[in-house]
């Protein structure tokens, strides 16, 4: 298990009703029903990865996200998980916000652009960076919206989201001591828990 | 015929009568004291019989759902695509049960069968049957086999709908649930079509108030214009495009009202032979039930709340170009059953083909059906996952 889905797994309660957005081939959710027994749902638009869920047995909904979320009520979730998609949005404010409008808190995690080795491959080769953990050129990138932790805690001070738990993990999804020191900096994934 | 039988077909396969005589109470009012349905299973049934599935057919569907009757037969049944040995609906591994709806014209109790207490056919004095009353006479068929609780319930179109009637109506014996192309309920579009092939059959002077078999004759002009309207509806703009186009079948247009398009035969070649192969009675009821069809009714019309009475698992597939029961009608069944808290996933194939994808072997699809087969093969209880009794 990566480190940061071990993190968003503490953060779940058992038996809740969690969505997760972007589920990808829905290990997260494969894991927080096997440890947590949540009653999951995730939402997908690669076919690859929606035959994956089901040949695990995960419920997975093919959904644009960019879409809209609409058909979903308000509150209809306890926990709404967003893993390393939310800078792949075209406007990521409006999905943090419909986030929160269906689950009553959200965990989100997207790359830090903050991070040294971003700043540095910008400021020294004058490129944007490309790494082993961001391997896309600007013209091909889906991640359109890069923002550091401190772009993102101030969309969170703007639209009065509440910060409940934030943490960070190296680009292997590890925890190292030293990136507390200096999240904006060090940390490369940032995770985040909010609520409204 | 098939110059050699394929080798994931089911093979030769033979059609079975069961008579019941238990009385069967309908949504109208009416009693069907006696009644008979003609079946076809592919596969065996295991020793607790819980690798059962049911395939229920759409509206102009059968019994004969996979393989063939003779070595002659030039076409297998409907979903052959689908059943047979290592296809989705795997019969190495399932016990499939294919059958005629009461109604049907194709040997189940209808319109065409002889009446028992009159000794003549029923023709329009065949009651008409709603959803809910075919899924009481399968559960009634499940209780003659000996199957308490199916594996799955899968139907296309009209078919899926009988199969989400099932996990509202009978929870506790469907594990899984596939609703492939179908709706929650018919659209005043879907109804005024169904009305418009109604008005077709029964102004046609050989229909005879439906009465036509005494009159030795069928309503054969009517029936065609009905299937052609239902033919167009079941085909996308696109794909009848990519299949037709503008081409002329003489190269040049002949000032006549000959049919010269392509795309004019075609619908008069489907009409003619749908006429001869179908009965209009039958047809005249089968879209009577879709268009009675509502199962949120009786539950102050909350979808959701009549599928909180479900315990099943659900897979729901849609076609992008399917205008008669549109992704967005199957995403409709969805929400409703995401809103119930039910386990449910949903996928939606790219194809041309419009309505008729969910009868055609499309990659992707099959892939989506095969992969949630593996689940409910997983989830028959352990130890019975061998075949035979």
């Amino acid at each position: 298990m990566r480190a940061d889905l071990e993190i968003i797994k503490n953060w779940v309660e058992p038996g809740s009703r969690v969505l997760d957005v972007g589920c990808g081939d829905g290990a997260l959710l494969q894991h927080l029903q096997q440890q947590k027994k949540v009653r999951g749902y995730g939402l997908e638009i690669d076919h690859d990865n929606i035959t994956c869920c089901i040949e695990k047995g995960v419920n997975v909904i093919e959904k644009d996200i960019e879409a809209g979320l609409t058909s979903i009520k308000n509150d209809s979730f306890d926990t709404v998980i967003m893993t390393q998609a939310l800078q792949a949005m075209h406007r990521p404010d409006q999905i943090v916000e419909e986030l929160l409008r269906i689950g009553k808190e959200c965990i989100v995690t997207f790359p830090n652009f903050g991070h040294w080795r971003a700043r540095g491959y910008l400021a020294i080769r004058g490129k944007m960076p490309v790494s082993k953990f961001l391997p896309y050129t600007w013209y091909n990138t889906p991640n359109i919206h890069f923002c550091t932790f401190k772009d993102f805690e101030q969309l969170c001070v703007e639209r009065n989201i509440y910060i409940m738990e934030r943490t960070v993990v190296d680009n292997e999804h590890r925890h190292r001591w030293w990136i507390h020191l200096w999240p904006n900096m060090l940390g490369e994934i940032a995770i985040y828990r909010i609520t409204r | 015929m098939p110059e050699i039988i394929p080798e994931d077909s089911v093979g030769i396969v033979q059609p079975q009568t069961i008579e019941f005589d238990t009385p069967l109470e309908l949504a109208c009012g009416r009693v069907l004291n006696q009644y008979h349905l003609i079946i076809e299973t592919y596969g065996e049934l295991n020793a607790d019989a819980s690798n059962a599935i049911l395939i229920c057919h759409a509206l102009s569907g059968n019994h004969h759902v996979a393989g063939y009757h003779s070595a002659e037969d030039k076409k297998p049944g409907w979903w052959d695509s689908a059943i047979g040995p290592g296809k989705p609906i795997d019969t190495d591994k399932f016990f499939v049960v294919g059958l005629n709806n009461l109604g049907g014209c194709h040997g189940s109790s209808g319109p065409n069968q002889i009446n028992p207490d009159t000794g003549k056919p029923y023709g329009p004095d065949f009651p008409l049957m709603t959803v809910p009353d075919w899924v009481n006479s399968q559960a009634r068929l499940a209780d003659h086999l000996g199957i308490q609780q199916w594996a799955a319930v899968i139907g296309g179109s009209l078919g899926g709908m009988q199969a989400l009637q099932w996990s509202i109506d009978y929870p506790e014996r469907l594990r899984h649930c596939m609703v492939i192309a179908a709706a929650p309920k018919l659209s005043a579009q879907n109804i005024a079509f169904n009305e418009v092939a109604r008005q077709a059959i029964s102004k046609d002077p050989q229909f005879h108030d439906g009465h036509y078999y005494e009159e030795d004759q069928v309503p054969k002009v009517g029936l065609m214009l009905a299937r052609m309207l239902g033919h167009i509806t079941y085909l996308s703009d696109d794909g009848m495009r990519e299949k037709f186009g503008r081409e002329l079948r003489e190269g040049k247009i002949s000032f006549d009202f000959n049919p010269q398009f392509e795309v004019e035969s075609y619908l008069r070649y489907q009409g003619e032979r749908f006429s001869t192969a179908f009965d209009a009675n039958t047809y005249l009821l089968m879209t009577k039930a879709l268009d009675y069809y509502d199962p949120a009714a009786p539950y102050e019309h909350d979808l959701a709340k009549a599928l909180s009475q479900a315990s099943c698992k659900f897979m729901v597939i849609s076609f992008t170009t399917d205008w008669r029961f549109s992704p967005e009608r199957s995403r409709e069944i969805t929400d409703a059953l995401v809103e119930a808290e039910k386990q449910v996933s949903y996928a939606e194939v790219d194809s041309p083909q419009g309505h008729d994808a969910f009868l055609i072997p499309i990659p992707r699809y099959m892939e989506i059906f095969a992969a949630y087969m593996n689940r409910v093969e997983a989830d028959i209880p352990a130890g019975n996952n061998e075949g035979g009794a």
